[in-house]
């Protein structure tokens, strides 16, 4: 049994505790948009914020997890896709397939939290996530379209 | 083998499928309408359209909803065949949405949408004459019926964005009041329906938003994985680590009692799965079972012993098909100058980012699966085989693919594993999810290969002899062993072929060799995205640039001269250099290379602009690809290809590499099978030429320039050619 604060939500869950807080993101609480890809912290896919921090669910323990961290999936990123960086990604045509994307999505949001007007470099280093389909070029000029919306809060 | 499409479900359709393709290739697709008794075949159709011709629905308020036969895994499929539907007829575009059609009801329907097989850079290349025949048959038939209304010519009226007027009336009635009468008419005789010249072209050709991008953005597209039914149960599985071996024994009683877990099931002979309430009990519960495998005959198999098996037919006396012209090695040996070398390309995995998976749910008069596949017939038809339910019985619904780069085609092998679990819940749903190491484990790899060239040139540096012998594992003798024929497997020459249409050599040589030897392995290898264009072009490429060298010419030059006769492979190396400024010098420390070749009827060329570290690190900076698909479709989807492929190239370049230790794949997550991540993308320019002639592909061919283009650079950068990929193998200072 946990309690977990998701999307602002607070949800019971039975399960054991060295789940991982993706499956249990997953198959409890049943919010499908955060995705698994590896199972190894190593490409992304399943990225959320805890606490507004991006962090790979896959290898994190849900009993790691406190009650009262805050924990936003995609699902939670905005009420209706009007987060800067989904309106970017949206403007610019960023996903092919689309599996990857709700972890870069997650992982620039998270970026531009704690770097308002990020370099490439600073684009380099927090944008690790695997895409498959190589939107690399996309998301990179995304992420500076979207530092630039001025309506960011 | 057993699990193609080729199989038992495929026979018991033969008849069925042969009268839908003859059906198809008559332009008659358009004759199965609403009125010829099909009418609740579209379980997905909105309840509130009316469908016009089988690739057109329109509701009252003027949606039109396009069909399409194809499957969406990120080439953008979906917007660009909607484009040339809507760009005849005449709709507006704002107002457009899309339906993938099912084969359940492409085969009840006579294949009414004709090929659903997306692969091979297919999906408009092969299509965009009957998908726009099907927008401007129900332009047509709206003409009809409003010319019907009216009580007044055809050829009075006018139309566009959804709008038809009589202007001599002033009456307008827009698409959404005019489709019940147009569904009501017959279809127009296709002799009469006359395409658009695309130069005419208003929605098509453009670079139109994908339609297909909203739901990407906020998690909730659903993708196979993603599959929720009710009373569903999830599988893992685990497959004999050792192709070719089997399941000896396991021991159940050992996760006996654990949460969620309801039964391990055997499938087939080879492999364990346990289901489960959730995926994550499932797995788990699995890695906790014990296995015994039989490893059987191939234990001891390892990437020496198929490196010493494929050295071998390098200089085999019995060859798998050839081309030629003149004599080659003669002309060599007598040559002025000798240029030989051997090079060599691994196994590699396609790493789609979503897993394979299927779900299934079948009880005695019914057969269902949602399937991320590349091939929704095929899917079906192993639907029906495994399960044994009759054909008709079965549907498979697709789900869009997160990737599919050639894994999930002709193989279905996760259908028939799903189908073989799921028969043992009758009525239940079952969710296959495979691991990311069993889908390592378990793919059709890239087939390897290793290739020796040799060339000879006459005493001012020309090319007047070339020997290309490559031997390698056939994608045909896993997959399609028809496509052998008397011994001779055509498709590993992939690229270097005479015939112009798909994948030519560019390059006239008075005398030519092009040999291939087929050495199999255990492993079974399949098409990945580009299939054997991508080694072939490396071999080809790469060698080219040494020849030049020997002759000490400019490698553009020396290609120039050998093309003269190949234009369209010449305009196109001619773009990418005039684009990358291919004579003007470059910063100290930053090197060029250039490659061109053909694949799936499109030309392309890539310039790479790479630096090499004291360190021997290799940097691509900037990437010119230039490609002459013959009509473009989306350029903004055709240059986010070309983005793709270039990522995807230079992962296998840097990184890619599947390696077999005892009989077994070695690398079964990222963490040693690396893939490409954004700070080492370089600048891509894409440069399109569409000559007009012909329909190219362009999910694919690209990438087969970008390993030779880079690894072309660094020879330039180090004076030494690279002949092994990957480039994290080869130590280059």
């Amino acid at each position: 049994m946990a309690q977990l604060n998701i999307n602002g939500s607070i949800r019971d869950v039975e399960v054991e505790p060295d789940t991982p807080l993706l499956w249990v993101i997953r198959e409890q609480v049943g919010l499908t948009g955060t995705k698994y890809g590896c199972g190894i912290a190593q490409c992304g896919a399943c990225s959320v914020h805890i606490n507004d921090e991006v962090q790979r669910s896959c290898s994190i323990r849900v009993a790691d997890v406190k009650a009262t961290d805050r924990i936003v999936t995609i699902e939670g990123l905005s009420s209706n896709g009007s987060h800067p960086v989904q309106k970017a990604w949206a403007a610019i045509d960023v996903p092919q397939c689309g599996y990857c994307q709700s972890g870069q999505i997650m992982a620039a949001a998270a970026l531009l939290k704690r770097t308002p007007k990020p370099t490439d470099q600073d684009i380099d280093e927090a944008m690790t996530n695997i895409c498959r389909c190589g939107t690399y070029q996309r998301i990179r000029a995304a992420v500076h379209m979207a530092a630039s919306d001025t309506s960011r809060t | 083998m057993k699990n193609t499409l080729r199989g038992k479900a495929g026979k018991l359709s033969r008849r069925t499928f042969i009268v839908g393709s003859a059906a198809a290739a008559g332009g008659l697709a358009l004759g199965f309408n609403l009125q010829s008794g099909f009418g609740s075949a579209l379980a997905q159709s909105a309840d509130d359209g009316v469908e016009v011709t089988a690739w057109v629905l329109i509701k009252p308020d003027d949606t039109c909803v396009i069909r399409v036969a194809r499957s969406e895994m990120g080439q953008g499929t979906i917007t660009g065949l909607a484009q040339l539907v809507a760009e005849e007829l005449e709709c507006d575009w704002k107002k457009v949405t899309v339906e993938r059609v099912t084969p359940g009801q492409n085969l009840a329907r006579k294949r009414a949408w004709g090929e659903m097989s997306t692969g091979g850079s297919r999906g408009i290349r092969t299509s965009h004459d009957h998908v726009r025949r099907g927008g401007a048959a129900a332009r047509m038939m709206l003409l009809q019926a409003a010319a019907g209304e009216w009580k007044v010519p055809v050829g009075e009226l006018t139309v566009a964005d959804s709008v038809i007027t009589h202007a001599a009336s002033a009456r307008s009635l827009s698409y959404g009041k005019l489709a019940a009468a147009a569904a009501k008419l017959a279809a127009p005789d296709p002799k009469t329906i006359r395409l658009k010249d695309p130069k005419d072209w208003k929605i098509a050709g453009k670079p139109v938003k994908r339609l297909d991008t909203a739901d990407k953005l906020d998690g909730s597209k659903i993708f196979g994985v993603d599959v929720k039914l009710p009373g569903m149960l999830c599988a893992a599985i685990k497959d004999c680590p050792v192709f070719g071996g089997k399941v000896a024994s396991y021991d159940q009683a050992k996760i006996a009692g654990r949460p969620g877990v309801q039964k391990v099931v055997k499938v087939k002979d080879s492999a364990v799965a346990v289901v489960a309430d959730t995926w994550w009990r499932a797995k788990t519960a699995l890695e906790a079972l014990p296995i015994v495998w039989d490893e059987g005959p191939n234990a001891s198999v390892s990437n020496a012993t198929i490196a010493e098996q494929l050295k071998e037919g390098l200089t085999a006396a019995v060859t798998n098909g050839d081309r030629r012209n003149g004599d080659a090695l003669k002309a060599i040996e007598t040559a002025a100058k000798k240029v030989e070398a051997i090079y060599s390309t691994p196994f590699l995995a396609h790493a789609t980012m979503e897993p394979m998976n299927t779900t299934v749910r079948i009880s005695a008069e019914k057969a269902e699966a949602w399937v991320p596949t590349q091939n929704a017939e095929a899917s079906l038809a192993a639907l029906s085989e495994a399960s044994g339910v009759p054909l008709a019985q079965c549907e498979v619904y697709r789900t869009d693919l997160g990737g599919g780069f050639g894994r999930r085609g002709g193989t279905q092998d996760f259908v028939h594993k799903a189908v073989a679990i799921a028969k043992e819940f009758p009525g239940v749903p079952i969710k296959l999810i495979w691991s990311r190491e069993e889908d390592q484990a378990h793919d059709f790899f890239r087939p390897i290969s290793q290739c020796r060239m040799a060339a000879g040139l006459d005493s001012d540096g020309n090319l007047i002899a070339l020997h290309v012998r490559i031997c390698g594992q056939s994608i045909n003798a896993t997959l399609n062993p028809a496509g052998i024929v008397n011994g001779k497997d055509r498709r590993q020459l992939q690229g270097l072929w005479e015939e112009p249409d798909a994948a030519q050599l560019g390059y006239t040589v008075p005398n030519l060799l092009i040999e291939y030897v087929m050495r199999n392995t255990h492993v079974p290898v399949g098409p990945w995205r580009g299939v054997n264009t991508n080694q072939n072009g490396v071999y080809m490429e790469c060698f080219i640039d040494e020849v030049a060298r020997a002759a000490g010419k400019d490698p553009l030059e020396f290609r120039r001269a050998l093309m003269s006769k190949h234009p369209k492979h010449l305009a196109v190396l001619n773009a990418a250099a005039q684009k990358a400024d291919w004579s003007r010098p470059l910063p100290s420390g930053i090197h060029r290379g250039i490659a061109q070749f053909m694949n799936q009827g499109t030309t392309t060329a890539a310039v790479a602009e790479v630096s090499v570290s004291d360190r021997g690190q290799v940097k691509v900076h900037r990437m010119v690809v230039a490609l002459d698909c013959g009509h473009v479709v989306n350029p903004d989807q055709v240059a986010a290809q070309i983005e793709g492929t270039v990522a995807f190239g230079l992962t296998a370049t840097l990184y890619g590499e599947c390696r077999v230790k005892d009989g077994r794949m070695v690398d079964l997550n990222f963490d040693s099978y690396p893939i490409m991540r954004l700070a080492e993308m370089p600048k891509v320019e894409a440069v399109l030429v569409p000559s007009g002639d012909g329909w190219g592909g362009v999910g694919e061919p690209s990438i087969s320039v970008v390993a030779p283009a880079v690894l072309n650079a660094i020879h330039a950068a180090t004076g030494k050619p690279v002949r092994q990929l990957p480039l994290k193998n080869v130590k280059l200072v």
